[in-house]
């Protein structure tokens, strides 16, 4: 039997056309993605650390260097790890997760997620799933980074170790998303370095994070205090120092929680857009 | 199954807006295979896109296998199976993790999930490779796993774009075979777009030509080369003859359009199949020698090159190309 002849004998076999008859839901949809790139991702698990050898290098390289400026007047709270750490925790979030985008360029070019559009999922599940394994694996490498960084001479209370893991996830939703939300848009690699380079240096500098913003001259600090990712440095600061109440960390939270909010909006209205 | 009226898509680019898609209607019933035939550029690609919900047209409206187009596009997305031209599949990813995930998409429960993708693989000549990287398959290979793909939740309409692009002769053979099966033994109904008269000629019930966003004329395939009224006959005939058979030929009414060619004598005749013959009597009966004889009937891109003045095998007009 030829295959033509075999393929015609299976289609007349079939029950006649169907469409799907149970329920999906965006969050199944969620799911399956979520699997999906698990998988794939796992199968290259050398991403996952390879994201990671930057901040150890701070950690091992630059951190030394606080030692002697944390006796500086004008430096926070705190000795030179609880200062330090958090901030590479918030550096973390933002660098592990900005440059997602350019994998889907990738799968763009080969032509998954346009594939995957064609189907009844939902919009939305089509992104989160992609979100979510980002942010558990930026969850995974922060608390490694913790844990490392206590081996190192850290010391900090479990309870603010873990807020600060929570915001690192927050912040890994808003620049995941709209990470995506640019690779979608701009569709090429060569237009999205330039961007994300453009963006990242203003952010990294003007939030604190290598050196605290209090050593900084007065219209440094007030450049500084527009910038949102500095108000969730100084919350992740205030709750390694283990000071749960204070207004920093509740506004750090806040100022992490909308940009994980506003990504996603921005992100799913991209997926549910046509793309040219 | 597809009802167009006035569909259209301007994209803008930086040099200003390009009309791909400029008001077409068309339709296409239950069962039948439909051809956009048309050169690189010319809008076919943009009305499946725009069918498949993949693009919001800017003009006009559609209904595909019973659901509106802009009003439930999700009901057309159920119901459709679209094989994209480019590929869809991640090099990094296993076959069957490619096809399990689509059903999971498509809200198909596991079990039957995992049937149909050890079926489609078997008739489509993949069966043992479902544990396969795609990286390492040939490029038939993938093209057929694209087709599976789009074939996992059965749907009753299926949209094919360039689907042999890149198939070597053998593979394409065996891909018409597939599309052929699929509707005759399934009934479903196919869409594609071609830019190669031989898939047109061979597959299409009906094939729409397409040129600069419009359709230029419709029809089947035979239909569509009758309007090239005639069959071109060459008869070879040896150079000292080639007087006294260009003066006989002139002579006879059905012969028209006498032109000498290459090593011999063309004109254009009603019926080839019919009037080469006699033709070819009165030569030998007048002493010219001729040495062959030579029937051509009309092919699409001689209708093409009727209806546009352009071949479609020339390059794609510059700016004309939008994705």
């Amino acid at each position: 039997m030829t295959t033509g002849e075999a393929y015609f004998h299976y289609l007349r076999g079939l029950a006649p056309l169907d469409t799907p008859t149970s329920q999906r839901t965006m969050l199944h949809d969620a799911m399956t993605i979520f699997r999906y790139q698990m998988r794939l991702l796992l199968r290259e698990p050398i991403w996952i650390i390879v994201v990671m050898i930057q901040p150890l290098l701070y950690l091992a390289l630059f951190a030394p260097l606080l030692d002697g400026i944390a006796k500086t007047p004008g430096f926070p709270p705190g000795d030179a790890w609880q200062v330090f750490v958090p901030g590479l925790l918030i550096q973390l979030g933002i660098f592990g997760s900005m440059f997602v985008g350019f994998g889907i360029i990738a799968d763009i070019r080969h032509g998954t997620v346009e594939r995957m559009r064609v189907t009844p999922a939902s919009r939305l599940g089509l992104l989160l799933g992609r979100v979510a394994r980002d942010t558990l694996v930026l969850l995974a490498q922060a608390a490694l980074l913790t844990l490392i960084a206590v081996a190192f001479g850290l010391r900090v209370p479990l309870a603010g170790a873990l807020v600060t893991v929570g915001i690192v996830g927050l912040l890994g939703i808003a620049l995941a998303s709209l990470s995506y939300a640019a690779g979608m848009w701009l569709k090429s690699e060569d237009a999205l370095a330039p961007l994300l380079n453009m963006l990242s240096v203003p952010v990294l500098l003007l939030s604190g994070i290598l050196l605290p913003m209090t050593l900084a001259p007065r219209w440094l600090q007030r450049l500084a205090q527009a910038n949102p990712f500095s108000w969730v440095v100084d919350g992740a600061r205030a709750a390694f120092r283990g000071d749960l109440g204070n207004g920093a960390l509740a506004t750090g939270l806040v100022a992490a929680a909308t940009l994980a909010i506003v990504g996603l909006a921005i992100a799913t209205r991209t997926f549910q857009h046509e793309s040219g | 199954m597809i009802e167009a009226r006035g569909l259209a898509r301007t994209f803008k680019t930086r040099r200003g807006a390009v009309e791909a898609v400029r008001g077409i209607d068309f339709d296409v019933e239950a069962g039948e295979i439909v051809g956009l035939l048309g050169p690189n550029g010319a809008g076919k690609t943009t009305t499946q896109r725009m069918l498949s919900t993949l693009l919001v047209p800017t003009a006009g409206t559609a209904t595909v296998a019973g659901s509106d187009l802009l009003k439930d596009p999700v009901g057309v997305r159920r119901k459709l199976g679209y094989v994209a031209q480019g590929g869809s599949t991640n090099p990094s990813a296993k076959v069957d993790e490619e096809l399990l995930t689509q059903a999971e998409l498509y809200g198909i429960p596991k079990a039957t999930a995992k049937q149909r993708a050890s079926e489609l693989r078997s008739v489509l000549d993949l069966a043992d490779l479902g544990d396969r990287l795609i990286k390492s398959l040939s490029g038939g290979q993938k093209r057929r796993l694209d087709i599976a793909l789009g074939l996992m939740h059965r749907p009753p309409l299926v949209f094919l774009d360039e689907p042999s692009t890149g198939l070597d002769p053998q593979s394409r053979a065996n891909l018409w075979t597939h599309i052929r099966s699929l509707r005759d033994s399934q009934g479903a109904t196919i869409l594609l777009t071609t830019h190669y008269l031989d898939e047109a000629d061979a597959l299409c019930d009906r094939i729409f030509i397409i040129d600069h966003g419009k359709i230029v004329a419709s029809g089947t395939p035979a239909e569509l080369k009758r309007r090239i009224s005639g069959d071109l006959v060459t008869f070879e005939v040896q150079e000292e003859d080639v007087d006294r058979a260009k003066e006989l030929l002139a002579g006879r009414p059905e012969a028209r359009d006498l032109t000498q060619v290459d090593k011999g004598l063309r004109v254009t005749v009603d019926h080839g199949d019919q009037q080469a013959l006699p033709l070819m009597r009165a030569l030998d009966g007048a002493h010219v020698r001729v040495s062959s004889l030579h029937i051509a009937h009309p092919s699409l891109d001689d209708v093409f090159l009727t209806l546009t003045g352009r071949s479609l095998r020339d390059e794609p007009q510059p700016g004309a190309a939008v994705p």
